[in-house]
This record gives C-alpha cells, sequence and structure tokens, in this order.
C-alpha cells in the first residue's frame, strides 16, 4: 500500500512504497548502488545476494569518486515486487552502502554495456560481418586477414540482437562488461 | 595522554575511552601483544572463559543485561572461528557486540600461515560489520567505528581483526570524539505524518492489539517505559515474542502472555481475532506467525522498526513506521495526547470481555501429582522463591526455555536472556557468566536442559575461577525434549538419538569444578532443595530431575494458524501434516 504517498527512491523510505507481497509476477530491476570502496565491499553485496538466495544478472563495479573513495555497483536482478523492494532494504542496511536507487521505477535512465566479440572468417562472411558492423556502429579495435574484434557499445538488448547475427558468420569469442546505468535529467 | 602508541595499546586505550569496564577472551599467539598490554593496567577487567564460544555468549548476557555492548578478545585461526556461532546469535537477535580477533602479521596472510583463517571472510556473514586493519594508523578510527556500528540503529555483532604486526608497530591514537566514523546513521525518528495515521487507526479500533518484541528493550529502559505509559493509557491488551518479554511486566493488566508456536492461548487468539495489530520492535518470524496464510486475516497492521528490511519480509503490512522504538513512542504519545487521548471505549471493553473468555481456558494449566516432578512445577515454585527479588534469567534452548517463558514473570526489561533467533543450545550457562560478571549482587539463574547444558560446561571453570554465584536450574529429563516432542508430532514417535545416554553425575560434576551439587527428584522436598540452592553462596549446579514425556503445551504446530493450537490434553500423534513437516 502507499497510503501515505511519502517521497520515494531514497533507501531511507523505501519501507513506504511497498508493493504486494501476493505478486508473482518476476521483473528485472536495474540498481545502482554508491558505496565505500574499502576491502571486501563487493563480496559484501555478492554475499547478500548469494546468501538469500537473490539472482544476479549482471554486475560492473568501479571507483568512481577517487576523492571520497566511492565506487559505484550497478546490479540488474530479477525477482517479485516484494523480493526487488526486500533485496533494496538488505542492500540498504549495509554499512557501507550510501544510497539505493532502482533506476527501473524511479523515471528514465540509460543504459549501455560494452562488448568485444571476435569473428573469424573469409569471403562473403567477412564482408557480411564488415556491412552488419556498420548497421550496428561496432568499431573495429583489432583486424587480421581472418579475424575482425569489434567493440560495440549500447543497451544489453543491442548487443544482444549483434551477438545473434554474428554468430552464423564466424563467431569465436565474445567479453561483455555488464550494465553501466545512470538516470537521466537532473 | 600520548599520541604515539603500540597498536596493541591503541587497542586497549580505545576499550577504556568507549567506557569498557570487562572483557571477555582467551589469549593466544597472534594476541599476545594485546594481552601484554591487559597485563600491566587496571581499568579493564579481563575474564578468562574456557572456550572462546563461551566468551561469545557472555559477552551476550552481558551486553543484554546492561544494554551496553559486549567485549571479546580472541586469537586468530581457532579462536575467531569458535566465536562464529556467537556472532550469528548475536546477529539474529541484535545484541551489541564487539569482537577484537588478531591475525597473523600481514607479510604472511595469505599463505597458510599457522593459525590463519580469513576471519573477515568467514565472519562477514554473520557480523554487522568487520574489518581487517593493515595499518596501525588506521587502529583507533576502526576501533572506535566499530563500537558506534554495533550500538547504532539496529545493535548487532561487530568484528575487528588484527595482524600481530599491527599490534606491534606505532601509530597516532585519536579519541572516540576525534575518530573517523563513517556516514553509518540510520533514522531514529519516525514519520509525522505515518504516526498520525497510526493514532487515527488507534482512535477507531475495535480490537486493537500491541505484539512487541526485543526492539523495545534494544532501543533502551525508557522505551519500556513508554510503552507502558501507552498500553495502560489507551487500555489494548500487549502481547510479546520471547525476546521481547519484560519490556511490558508480566504483572501487569494488560499482559497477555507470550504468543507463538508455545505462546498462550489469549495471545494467539487475540492476535487472530484482532482487527488492528501494531508490531512494535518484532519481525513476524516464524514461530510468531505459524501458517502465513492464515495469519491475522481480519487485521490492519502497523509496524514500528528501525530496520526498513524487517518491513514487509515475510508479512505484508499496512502501514510501516521507520524509526527508534523509544522516539516512536514518544510521538505516538504527543500526537495521541494532543488530539484528545481518544480510544473506542465501548469496543475495546468488548474485546476484553471476550479475551478473559480466552484467559478462563487456563491454557498453561498442567497436573503435578504422583512422585514424579513435572516440569512446569519446577518453575512455578522457583518463580515463587525467587519472585521479588533481584532476578536475572538466562536459558538454554529447547522444552525448558519454552516452559521457562511461560511460568517465570519478568517485570522490568534486560532480565532475560535468551537465545530466540538462532535458537543456540550452550548459550545459558556461559550468558549467565556474562550477566552475573556485570551484576555481581544480584540472582542469575540458568534455566537449562540437561543437554543444552553439556554443550558449554567448561564455563563451570569460568564461574568458580571468579566466584560467580551462577546458578544452573538443570530440569534433566534425559531427553533431547523439544526433539523428541517434535518426532512424537511427525515421525511417529520414533525417537531417533533424541535422549541422553551415559549422562554426567551432575552433583559430582559440580564438586569436581568447585562448585556445589544439588540434587532433587522429590516433588516434596523440591522447595527446600531449590531455597538451599538460592541459600548457597557460589555457582550451583541443580539436578532437577523431572518427568521424561512431558510435552511443551499450548503449540502451534508448524504449517496451523494461530487459532488451531494444541493443547495440554491434545494428543500429539500425527498433529503435523505432510505440508507442515516440511517447515523447521
Amino acid at each position: 500500500m502507499n497510503a501515505l504517498n511519502l517521497k520515494k527512491g531514497s533507501t531511507s523510505h523505501s519501507a513506504y512504497n511497498l508493493r504486494s507481497l501476493a505478486d508473482t509476477t518476476i521483473e528485472s530491476h536495474t540498481l545502482t548502488i554508491m558505496v565505500d570502496n574499502e576491502a571486501g565491499v563487493l563480496a559484501r553485496v555478492i554475499g547478500l545476494f548469494a546468501g538469500r538466495g537473490y539472482n544476479i544478472e549482471s554486475l560492473t563495479v568501479a571507483e568512481v569518486d577517487h576523492e571520497g573513495k566511492r565506487s559505484r555497483i550497478t546490479v540488474v536482478t530479477t525477482g517479485t515486487p516484494a523480493v526487488i523492494e526486500q533485496i533494496k532494504a538488505q542492500l540498504g542496511r549495509l554499512v557501507p552502502v550510501y544510497e539505493v536507487h532502482d533506476l527501473t521505477i524511479e523515471g528514465a535512465s540509460v543504459e549501455r554495456e560494452l562488448a568485444l566479440l571476435k569473428v573469424t572468417g573469409t569471403g562473403e562472411k567477412r564482408v557480411e560481418a564488415m556491412r552488419i558492423a556498420e548497421v550496428f556502429r561496432a568499431r573495429v579495435v583489432d583486424s587480421t586477414l581472418e579475424s575482425f574484434v569489434f567493440e560495440i557499445t549500447g543497451a544489453p538488448k543491442k548487443i544482444d540482437a549483434f551477438t545473434d547475427l554474428m554468430r552464423p558468420l564466424g563467431l569465436m569469442d565474445s567479453a561483455r562488461t555488464g550494465v553501466a546505468a545512470i538516470s537521466r535529467g537532473v | 595522554m600520548k599520541t604515539q602508541m603500540t597498536g596493541a595499546e591503541i587497542v586497549v586505550q580505545a576499550l577504556k575511552d568507549q567506557g569498557v569496564d570487562t572483557v571477555f577472551g582467551y589469549p593466544g599467539g597472534a594476541m599476545l601483544p594485546i594481552y601484554d598490554v591487559i597485563f600491566q593496567q587496571n581499568d579493564i577487567r579481563h575474564i578468562l572463559v574456557r572456550h572462546e564460544q563461551g566468551a561469545a555468549h557472555a559477552a551476550e548476557g552481558y551486553a543484554r543485561s546492561t544494554g551496553k555492548p559486549g567485549v571479546v578478545l580472541v586469537t586468530s585461526g581457532p579462536g575467531a572461528t569458535n566465536t562464529v556461532t556467537g556472532l550469528t546469535d548475536a546477529l539474529l537477535d541484535s545484541i551489541p557486540m564487539v569482537v577484537l580477533s588478531a591475525q597473523v602479521p600481514t607479510s604472511m596472510i595469505g599463505t597458510d600461515a599457522f593459525q590463519e583463517a580469513d576471519t573477515v571472510g568467514i565472519t562477514r556473514p554473520c557480523t554487522k560489520h568487520n574489518w581487517l586493519v593493515k595499518d596501525t594508523e588506521e587502529l583507533a578510527h576502526t576501533v572506535h567505528k566499530a563500537f558506534h556500528v554495533a550500538t547504532t540503529g539496529r545493535p548487532g555483532p561487530v568484528l575487528v581483526d588484527i595482524p600481530k604486526d599491527v599490534q606491534f608497530a606505532d601509530g597516532a591514537y585519536v579519541p572516540p570524539n576525534k575518530a573517523e566514523i563513517g556516514h553509518y546513521s540510520p533514522r531514529v525518528k519516525g514519520d509525522t505524518d505515518a504516526i498520525t495515521a497510526l493514532v487515527e487507526m488507534i482512535e477507531k479500533a475495535e480490537r486493537p492489539i500491541l505484539y512487541t518484541g526485543g526492539g523495545v528493550i534494544n532501543s533502551g529502559p525508557a522505551a519500556s517505559m513508554l510503552l507502558r505509559e501507552f498500553t495502560n493509557a489507551t487500555n489494548i491488551p500487549l502481547t510479546s515474542t520471547l525476546m521481547g518479554l519484560g519490556a511490558y511486566p508480566a504483572s501487569g493488566d494488560h499482559w497477555l502472555g507470550m504468543l507463538g508456536m508455545h505462546g498462550t492461548y489469549e495471545s494467539n487468539m487475540a492476535m487472530h481475532d484482532c482487527d488492528l495489530m501494531i508490531c512494535v520492535g518484532a519481525r513476524f518470524d516464524d514461530r510468531i506467525t505459524g501458517r502465513l496464510d492464515a495469519f491475522s486475516p481480519g487485521s490492519t497492521k502497523v509496524q514500528i522498526d528501525i530496520d526498513p528490511s524487517s518491513v514487509n519480509k515475510v508479512v505484508e503490512v499496512d502501514l510501516p513506521i521507520i524509526g527508534d522504538i523509544g522516539h516512536v513512542l514518544e510521538t505516538l504519545l504527543k500526537i495521541w495526547k494532543s488530539r484528545g487521548r481518544k480510544v473506542n471505549s465501548a469496543a475495546i471493553d468488548k474485546w476484553w470481555g471476550q479475551i478473559n473468555d480466552w484467559r478462563a481456558v487456563n491454557c498453561l494449566a498442567y497436573e503435578q501429582k504422583g512422585s514424579i516432578i513435572k516440569p512446569q512445577y519446577a518453575l512455578e515454585r522457583l518463580e515463587a522463591l525467587t519472585k521479588g527479588r533481584d532476578r536475572y534469567v538466562t536459558t538454554e534452548v529447547g522444552q525448558h526455555q519454552m516452559w521457562a517463558a511461560q511460568f517465570l514473570g519478568f517485570d522490568d526489561p534486560n532480565r532475560w536472556m535468551t537465545s530466540g533467533g538462532l535458537g543456540t543450545m550452550g548459550y545459558g550457562l556461559p550468558a549467565s557468566v556474562g550477566v552475573q560478571i556485570a551484576h555481581p549482587e544480584s540472582l542469575v539463574i540458568n534455566v537449562a536442559g540437561e543437554a543444552s547444558f553439556l554443550m558449554n560446561m567448561q564455563e563451570m571453570g569460568t564461574a568458580v575461577q571468579y566466584r560467580l554465584p551462577v546458578k544452573q536450574f538443570i530440569l534433566n529429563n534425559e531427553r533431547l525434549g523439544m526433539v523428541r516432542q517434535w518426532q512424537d508430532l511427525l515421525h511417529g514417535s520414533r525417537h531417533s538419538h533424541s535422549w541422553s545416554e551415559s549422562l554426567p553425575d551432575f552433583v559430582k560434576m559440580a564438586e569436581a569444578f568447585g562448585a556445589k551439587g544439588i540434587r532433587c527428584d522429590d516433588p516434596t522436598k523440591l522447595d527446600d532443595a531449590i531455597q538451599e540452592m538460592l541459600d548457597y553462596d557460589g555457582p550451583v549446579i541443580f539436578d532437577c530431575m523431572v518427568e521424561k514425556h512431558e510435552n511443551c503445551f499450548p503449540m502451534i504446530p508448524s504449517g496451523k494458524a494461530h487459532n488451531e493450537m494444541l493443547m495440554g490434553d491434545a494428543s500429539t500423534e500425527g498433529a503435523i501434516d505432510t505440508a507442515g513437516a516440511v517447515l523447521v
């Protein structure tokens, strides 16, 4: 229930914005977590997910404020609405956590992921790979006579689509960074 | 005060500045520098336990009975791993505790050195937070921060792991008020709009109930006083979890007894039939709710808790109020008074009529007949003979624990120390040691079962060494009584490994430790024997031989609802169906 109409989104108020425990729809949410960049902080966050049986679809972490020693963790997770709320509350009570934001419900946001794809082949297949790469605005960052390494950035779905197209054209290997996300506007 | 010190001196100075008067510990190789500093001072008393698990539970007993954090010193490797059960216990029951563990020198970390363990890795999921300090300059900050985290917000255990070379090296000492303790500061003030919404509900409620828990006690004695004022002024009936006993006095008019799996008939029925449930510092544990889809089906539920993650974890509440219990109750009273102290008196009187009918069932009734002592009778006599005394009670885990909660009355907070969340057999004896250290002049009793008692019996040595007159009141049924009861309920009375064979002679054991042993197996001699225990100025093991097959009632079998309780005359066979059997 949300009868009180209190401020939404921030960690300290998240308990006021809970949705029905009975809802069994599985949703995917992108959470960003600002943390102290201290030893073991990633293990603490991952351990929470593992220990309480939550899912991690993708996870990225890097220091974003060297001076303030803060890192930003972006987690894409899935669960019922109640589980998602519980994940946010559990993250919010960790000592090194400053704030938790659920970009999926807190208004518009931008999600990007970077991937490197190694595609091998000659002749028509090689030409076709190059042509599709141009359509997707992927860049060639390494080339031999028999292979390309493409760099592509975009929403995870775009990378999925590009990967699917590269598969019959000689996709040998791929590496993805996981999602980095940020809210739109100010 | 000099500001440059060795790491070991920094630790001890930080403890002094945090107001620590007692630490529970056990020395070892990597901890020697700190123990050397402990040896050369007199401000902090060190209590040498017999096993590090004992140190952790003693610190819990100390913390629970004083409201101050309990402090533990242990060495690296096994010293640290032996505290894991105590840390987990304190985490589940929200007990403030600071464990300082030693670690092998930083240069040897990761080399599988002698007595090396990844202590911060092992204890990460069973502490509120933990730290490995690799630089002596960070040590003072970290110890002060550890106390801040352990005692702020929802309290809990923390651990600081200190390598031996960090203890030897020099660094700057900073006092608590100059330390960098970080940004951790959960909100304590409840939202006024939400509290006003609760007052509106209270004004209209026809069948309200207060369901209170350990959070009231953790919030401090003032919160208990506010709870009493509020309950008495509004005439709302009150029940409590195992962890919350004493926050509202058992002798109070509004007390319904404990609720939950072994709670009273009146409290569980009132929870089931209420129209407004006000949960104050409790967390809808599975021992409380019974079958979730039949839990209090017709009520509007309000939850006051300092921890947002406690809200809507298992039971959906209609109105959450996030804040410290004391702060919220203060605001609640203020708003309720300013709006004219209104309640629906006629409806509440009718509600009390219904509750008194349930009370008349007399759900805790039992029959003491014949020559065998019933465990309920033993506790009723213990209660009668110690009532009104300055008394603290700890327990082990099992049937005796539930009977103690049913038959002993607590009129004040911080008087009842039990392992609620984790259910740790072996908790009670060391906890009683910690309580007695904190309250040397008080009567401290550990209500135990013979099997639980054996799990940490080595702490009798600690009790004797420090002349702690703790009374170990063992209800000896030569069975793992609660396990046996469950085997009756759902495993066709096949008592797989649930009896205690080759038990020691507890009287001789007491004497071997240098304590007093008393055995009683005759109901007519029980009062005199208990009196002898109380009169003896020293530790006692009281071996009370009781009925071997007594079951603990009332009971909500797992998978059943609050209004499906089994009463004392019930047949237990097959009481739990297949769906319930898979639950714990």
